[in-house]
């Protein structure tokens, strides 16, 4: 009985932290699936949405607003918004100039974006790590006695209830909505679709702009879980995010949800069963190993190189 | 078309003042456990305001502006001018380079201490620098985790110092060596990869590298490092004031000069210049070889290299190992000169300084690389106001490099052979 709570709540930490990865990897997903490049800066716009929030949270709690919905929506929606601004302004500023040049070109400029944007925090706010107010304490306790008790808060419910919604949003959108029908024809066939009338420019911004705001969503939960955040916060997590959706085959949005689950949970067990320090070698081996063996990932297409 | 370019401005600006205002206008303070937000002082203020209105004009002028850059004269007359016989210009970049060296064999003598320890260290990066533009720069392979053979190199050195009492000509050879097993025994399934998974994979196995360090507190000592590296000698002469090991003689005393902590500055200046020279030519003899050819042809074209017979494995393995061999001289060197080593230096960050010099230098070009590498490190030290403004610049330097000008500063040429042309 030990062993089954021990063994229920390393999964149950592992599904929180794998559904932020989820978020996170869906921008990977969706704009290596239309352009063919990684993102690299995809972990410092998700680090830029956690200090917004943080700014909304304080600046709300000084003008003395202590509601909490209120607090968590307008704080999700400040993060979303600079976010996004940003994933706009990278793609303008950075990618859209090299698009279609040779392969490495966008990711080293990918790579200098990302360099400059963890400086450009950690000029205008420091270098130390900003505690961030556990907003939502408190959970449910199983388990008896003086065994091991099995926690689950109400903070992890909030974040796999906001995920789900996120998810189910853009599962629709991607499917229903007319912009998400021309995303789905981009990632097909760049030069095909915009033969047949697509702004491609608009479709690749709204890519950018969408994976932006997920990331968003999850620094908010994510710098709430983890209590503080830091310049270089989005770098690991950018690495970790990226691992995911490799191992669900980048380019597909199930499979980056997937991933996310999958990773989380292989972290949650190694920090748990074996040691924690090591939790980053095991996701790492994890991608090397992915792509090695199975490049395309879990479900992602088989690609076929073209002469 | 007017009433459009409008929009699209003011759109711009609004964007810029999003992103700017919130990070930069409001300042978070952690006292203790509370956090508090104080607005920015009104010259931000004005600035974040500026930036926006910089972006609006911009962007609603933009095809005046682009127009006007464009008719500005090109500031090298020359340029118009037919290129320079290759074996000419070869003749004289060689003797330039010789007169180069030569000037830096003698240059310690004349300046302070402080400007000699810079010295090696830029040399430390050229030595990199150089590596890395065998793997990026000639075979096209992105390798971002090259601080890893780096540090097999330092630790190699350290660690063999630390078990064995081993001396700094003898770890020398044996940590390049090992840095080029590790690249070797990396390459070999990795670099079947297409480019960018590959960039990722090396990236995941330099941290891997890093918190192995970090973590195994029993070998490395862990986040505290290794210590009492051993400096190099000279023909068992040593350069402290006393001698350390049995056997040996100080250099001061042999010489009948008095003792001056200079000495090992300089000899250890000296060290990296003959190794930097060293790794120069090694590569440069390599580019002209066949297997360099090969590096060159498999980065231009995959496809028809292959078709022209040439080992896709054997070819990116030589460039990929031999780059890792060269860091791995780097990192010797780097544990000599500090004689403390922890994981600390060898963070994705340094990493990405030593690309973004290979970037800025001009991917392939040796000479590029070499400008490239002394400017990114003396320039920081020359302009200390500015040296938090450091890494923001690189980023920012990556991409304009890439967006206006992806050859680099001073781009490769070729090795070609021109037809004389008949009278």
């Amino acid at each position: 009985m030990q062993d089954l709570l021990y063994f229920s709540q390393q999964l149950i930490n592992g599904l929180t932290i794998g559904s932020t990865y989820a978020l996170i990897a869906i921008g990977y997903t969706m704009v290596y699936g239309i352009i063919g490049m990684i993102n690299f800066a995809h972990g410092e716009i998700y680090m830029i949405g956690a200090y917004t929030a943080l700014i909304a949270i304080t600046g709300l709690a000084s003008l003395g607003i202590a509601w909490l919905p209120l607090i968590l929506i307008v704080a999700l929606l400040c993060a979303m918004l600079v976010s996004s601004s940003m994933g706009w302004a990278v793609e303008r500023v950075a990618y859209r100039p090299v698009r279609g040049r040779h392969r490495l070109i966008p990711l080293i400029s990918a790579i200098g974006m990302s360099i400059f944007l963890q400086n450009y925090v950690h000029l205008a706010q420091g270098s130390r790590n900003i505690g961030f107010p556990a907003l939502i304490d408190g959970g449910f306790n199983f388990g008896s006695g003086d065994g091991f008790q099995m926690s689950l808060s109400y903070m992890q419910i909030t974040i796999f209830i906001t995920t789900l919604i996120c998810m189910t949003a853009l599962s629709l959108f991607i499917s229903r909505s007319r912009t998400g029908r021309a995303c789905r024809a981009v990632s097909q066939d760049l030069g095909m679709a915009s033969l047949l009338g697509i702004d491609t420019n608009r479709i690749i911004s709204a890519t950018f702009v969408i994976g932006a705001a997920l990331a968003a969503v999850a620094g908010l939960l994510l710098g709430m879980y983890y209590g503080s955040v830091d310049p270089l916060f989005g770098f690991i997590a950018g690495l970790k995010a990226f691992t995911a959706a490799v191992l669900g085959g980048i380019g597909s949005i199930p499979g980056a949800m997937l991933g996310g689950l999958i990773l989380g949970v292989a972290e949650s067990m190694t920090s748990g069963y074996l040691s924690g320090e090591y939790k980053d070698v095991i996701s790492f081996s994890l991608l090397i190993l992915i792509l090695l063996f199975k490049p395309t990932g879990l479900l992602g297409k088989p690609e076929v190189e073209k002469i | 078309m007017a009433a459009n370019n409008f929009r699209h401005a003011l759109f711009c600006a609004f964007i810029t003042l999003i992103i700017s205002y919130p990070i930069i206008g409001f300042n978070l303070e952690a006292q203790g456990i509370n956090v508090t937000l104080t607005g920015a002082d009104a010259s931000t203020i004005v600035m974040v305001l500026l930036a926006a209105l910089i972006v609006f004009l911009f962007q609603m002028f933009r095809e005046q502006i682009m127009g006007g850059l464009k008719s500005i004269p090109h500031p090298l007359p020359q340029s118009n001018k037919e290129p320079m016989a290759e074996n000419r210009r070869a003749k004289i970049e060689s003797w330039v380079l010789t007169g180069i060296v030569i000037f830096a064999l003698f240059w310690p003598f004349l300046v302070s201490r402080g400007s000699v320890d810079l010295a090696t260290l830029v040399l430390i990066y050229i030595m990199l620098a150089l590596g890395l533009n065998v793997v990026v720069g000639l075979a096209g392979l992105l390798d971002l985790g090259y601080v890893a053979f780096y540090a097999v190199g330092a630790y190699t050195f350290a660690l063999l110092s630390q078990y064995t009492g081993i001396s700094f000509w003898l770890a020398l050879p044996i940590g390049a060596l090992l840095a080029a097993l590790f690249g070797l025994v990396l390459g070999f399934p990795v670099l079947r990869l297409r480019g960018d998974y590959l960039a990722i994979v090396t990236l995941g196995f330099g941290e891997i590298i890093r918190i192995l360090l970090n973590n195994w507190t029993t070998l490395t000592g862990g986040p505290n490092g290794i210590g009492g590296i051993p400096d190099p000698t000279l023909f068992g002469m040593e350069f402290g004031r006393r001698v350390k090991e049995e056997g040996n003689t100080s250099f001061h005393e042999t010489f009948g000069i008095a003792y001056s902590g200079e000495h090992k500055v300089i000899f250890l200046y000296l060290i990296a210049l003959v190794l930097a020279v060293f790794t120069a030519l090694v590569i440069r003899r390599f580019m002209r070889m066949p297997v360099g050819r090969a590096w060159e042809a498999l980065r231009e074209d995959e496809i028809a290299a292959r078709s022209l017979g040439l080992s896709r494995t054997a070819v990116k393995l030589s460039a990929f190992t031999i780059g890792a061999f060269f860091a791995g001289f780097a990192g010797t060197v780097f544990a000599s000169k500090q004689g403390f080593i922890s994981p600390e230096s060898f963070v994705f960050l340094e990493s990405a300084i030593i690309l973004a010099i290979v970037v800025l230098g001009g991917m392939g070009s040796q000479i590029g690389v070499v400008l490239a590498a002394i400017a990114v490190t003396i320039l920081p030290e020359l302009a200390r106001e500015f040296s938090e403004y450091r890494m923001l610049i690189f980023g920012a330097a990556m991409v304009l490099m890439m967006v206006w000008r992806p050859q680099g500063l001073m781009p490769m040429r070729r090795i070609h052979i021109e037809l004389k042309r008949q009278e």
